[in-house]
């Protein structure tokens, strides 16, 4: 699973069901699933670009659209929402002036929802690129991402860590 | 010789056990003691959990923070001494002890015999539990037909949420004619809540892999597959973790231990889907596809994956086989109910105190799951229903506490078995508010092939949201019950099947909870937003301005240092002050 994208468009052999672990080594490589990266995976597969587009599209992990260096995934799951979740994302969104899916200008953050961390007894949870943060409040969910843009300020040559969903 | 064991699943790591553990690693350098990993025991609301094992003691430290290590390590380890304060429990000489004693005391571990307990990443410890015996048993005391007539004996049905007879499966899918066939695990747990299969995952991976290669001599399959949702690296990790030392040891391969049995498993990412968890879905993900649900039949045990026979289980429900076969079948059914037979484990979270993994017998009831094992609501507050089965399933009403949790009597309520998660809430959460919230879920998850699943959920969903903004028509109500009918009768798969499932649970049990929104435009709960008011607590104020500055329509006035007050008039219920207040001085009633 730890293979390049390059070494495992080159590897391909025709093997079925190859598709989805391409478009996650792509979306590993890249950050998101880039327009050359479709057109690649199309010419080595030879399954139609639209058909690779259908497949991109249907499932919520993969993205069109570079993602800021930190992936926040505020959990909405059912333990989490009848925790509150909501005022999380709703701190997270006045914090940094963005709407669920958007990016911060600067390129920091990206804010997403997913359904169920599968944390529930630490609810309500969030994750910010690999590392998970439970018992949160709106308070403590602001100082967090202070915390996190200090340190990215302080080290802004440190490579992102990727998003625990991204990386196979 | 003492051993100090730190329990490293995803609730541990989140709740900051790498920390505890490096502390540890440096205390513990150069001295005799032992110091290693294990999953999770289940009590996940007391996490980072720190055991100490010695001569005839055990005992569970809990909220280990690197402080508390030090501590621990100085008064107990060195010292000798008990730090009996943070003593979630404890075993010594066969007495049991620490304030969580209950939580354990009343389970009975079967799937989870292992979690918690030894190191997921060393199949030396695994082995040390009798890991791998049933393995040798049904290679070489047993045929295959042998082992399905077990398997059917112990009256195991499946853990997925169906609860489908599994020896009856694996009979269906070792008479399928064919070569090729393959075997699938289930490991992509959607529903929202549940977190059992993670935790089995991350904690005892071997106890999995060893329940797959048993159903795979049952029904005659050289290949695998372990389908797992991406939100799950740590499972993944290890799971590829426990296939490869698997492998080292001759339990996957060509010809296993000499047996003449070749099987070998592969791991799949999820790419986000719920619907994936569906097992016709499942197998058009692997193959590269959209995931979506196909017409049955022609079942799975006919053509499922590849249009191969194909036998898909789930994580629970393989974690099972092994304990099954060498304890034998009589010996599981003799646990839980006529028709359910065994333990469940069920993922305990939402609004109760003690939040985790439980696996208890089959038929214990409600009440003893959520009061006795989860010991009651958090902050003393009432508890008002359980939601079990996820977007599937349905709400019990406190009032129905004493129902028997097995294949027969849940449904009876209006809810489902379904994977397991156990969702409780308190006087606090509206129930409107929660079927709304199912519906978004499903409305956002259904592939989109049936109109009724993709319309009509939404056509529901744009109901219920009119009734949580205080907008609901009198006719809303049937308009619910009518399209709900429909969507069950006109959608493909389970999803479409079982969508209007948490409206109709609420309708059934808290049909008053709608009228009140929709006639007198009010939430019981003091949940809707839209239906709340928002005020100041003088006593909590300090007048710090934060709030009237967040607030977009200037509605909340007051001076640096003095009390804030909320022009009620003005206020369009965003919620910005109450989530900008650091004090907890804005309240919503
Ligand atoms: C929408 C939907 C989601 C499902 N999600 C899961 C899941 O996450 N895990 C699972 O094991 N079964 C899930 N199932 C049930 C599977 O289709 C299948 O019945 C099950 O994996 C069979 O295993 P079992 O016989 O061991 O229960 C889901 C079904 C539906 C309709
Ligand atoms: S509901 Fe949030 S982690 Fe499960």
């Amino acid at each position: 699973m730890e293979e390049t994208f390059t070494y495992r468009l080159w590897r391909y052999d025709g093997a079925q069901g190859e598709l989805i672990p391409l478009l996650q080594s792509a979306q590993e490589h890249f950050g998101y699933i880039p327009r050359r990266a479709i057109k690649y995976i199309s010419a080595v597969t030879g399954i139609p670009e639209a058909a690779i587009y259908g497949v991109i599209t249907f499932y919520s992990q993969f993205r069109l659209q570079p993602m800021g260096r930190f992936v926040i995934r505020v959990c909405d799951g059912t333990a989490c929402h009848v925790s509150s979740s909501r005022m999380l994302i709703d701190a997270i969104q006045d914090e940094l002036s963005i709407e669920v899916g958007g990016t911060t200008a600067d390129g920091l953050f990206t804010l997403t929802t997913v359904a169920c961390l599968g944390c529930c007894s630490l609810a309500p949870v969030m994750m910010i690129g690999d590392e998970t943060h439970g018992r949160l409040t709106p308070a403590s969910v602001r100082r967090i991402l202070k915390d996190v843009r200090r340190k990215a300020a302080e080290a802004p040559s440190e490579s992102p860590k990727p998003a625990c969903g991204v990386n196979p | 010789m003492k051993k100090l064991v730190v329990g490293m699943g995803t609730c541990g790591l989140s709740a900051g056990a790498q920390a505890s553990y490096d502390r540890l690693r440096e205390l513990s350098q150069g001295s005799e003691c032992g110091l290693s990993i294990t999953g999770c025991i289940g009590m996940c609301f007391r996490e980072p959990l720190v055991e100490i094992r010695e001569e005839g003691r055990r005992v569970i430290y809990g909220e280990v923070t690197p402080e508390r290590a030090s501590e621990i390590w100085n008064r107990h380890v060195l010292g000798g001494e008990l730090v009996s304060d943070w003593v979630a429990a404890s075993w010594s000489g066969g007495e049991a002890g620490g304030s969580e004693r209950d939580f354990l005391a009343l389970q009975k571990r079967i799937v989870l015999r292992n979690c918690g307990i030894i190191d997921p990443e060393s199949i030396g410890e695994y082995e040390e539990q009798g890991g791998y015996s049933a393995l040798r048993k049904v290679l070489f005391d047993m045929t295959p037909a042998e082992v399905i007539e077990e398997v059917k004996a112990s009256g195991l049905r499946g853990r997925g949420g169906a609860g489908f007879p599994t020896g009856l499966k694996w009979s269906f899918a070792a008479a399928s004619p064919g070569t090729v066939k393959y075997l699938v695990c289930n490991a992509d747990e959607g529903d929202p809540g549940a977190f059992m299969d993670r935790s089995v995952l991350e904690s005892d991976p071997h106890a999995v892999l060893e329940g797959m290669i048993i159903a795979a001599r049952a029904i005659g399959t050289g290949h695998g597959y372990i389908y797992c949702r991406a939100e799950y690296p740590l499972a993944i990790r290890r799971l590829e973790t426990a296939l490869a030392a698997a492998r080292g040891r001759g339990y996957l391969g060509g010809d296993i231990l000499g047996s003449g049995l070749s099987f070998d498993i592969r791991i799949k990412q999820g790419a986000g889907a719920f619907v994936c968890g569906e097992e016709t879905a499942l197998f058009a993900s692997i193959e590269g596809e959209r995931g979506m649900p196909r017409i049955r039949p022609p079942f799975p045990a006919e053509k499922g994956l590849w249009q191969k026979p194909t036998n898909n289980n789930n994580v629970e429900t393989y974690a099972n086989v092994p304990w099954i076969i060498t304890n034998g079948a009589a010996a599981y059914a003799a646990i839980g109910t006529e028709n359910s037979r065994g333990t469940k484990v069920f993922a305990l979270a939402g609004r109760v105190a003690r939040g985790g993994l439980a696996e208890v017998p089959m038929g214990m009831s409600i009440n003893d799951l959520v009061m006795g094992i989860g010991g009651g609501i958090k902050g003393g507050r009432t508890f008002k229903a359980v939601q079990m089965g996820g977007p599937s399933g349905g709400c019990i009403p406190a009032s129905l506490g004493e129902t028997p949790v097995d294949f027969e009597n849940i449904p009876k309520t209006g809810a489902i078995m379904g994977s397991g998660g156990m969702v409780v809430l308190d006087d606090t959460t509206c129930m409107v508010e929660i079927a709304r919230f199912f519906l978004e879920f499903t409305q956002n998850e259904s592939c989109g092939k049936c109109t009724f699943c993709r319309i009509g959920t939404l056509r529901m969903l744009e109901a219920l949201e009119r009734i949580t903004r205080g907008e609901g028509r009198a006719e809303d109500i049937t308009l619910l019950e009518d399209l709900a009918g429909k969507i069950k009768e006109a959608s493909l798969c389970a999803l479409g099947q079982t969508a209007p499932n948490p409206v109709l649970s609420t309708l059934r049990y808290f049909r008053n909870e709608y009228e009140t929104h929709i006639l007198e435009h009010r939430c019981p709960a003091g949940s809707c937003l839209a239906l709340v008011e928002f005020r100041i607590d003088p006593g909590k104020c300090t007048g710090c301005t934060l709030c009237a500055r967040n607030c977009p329509v200037a509605a909340i006035s007051g001076e640096r240092g003095k009390t804030h007050l909320i022009d009620t008039a003005k206020c369009v219920k965003c919620g910005r002050c109450l989530s900008s207040c650091n004090f907890s001085a804005v309240l919503k009633a």
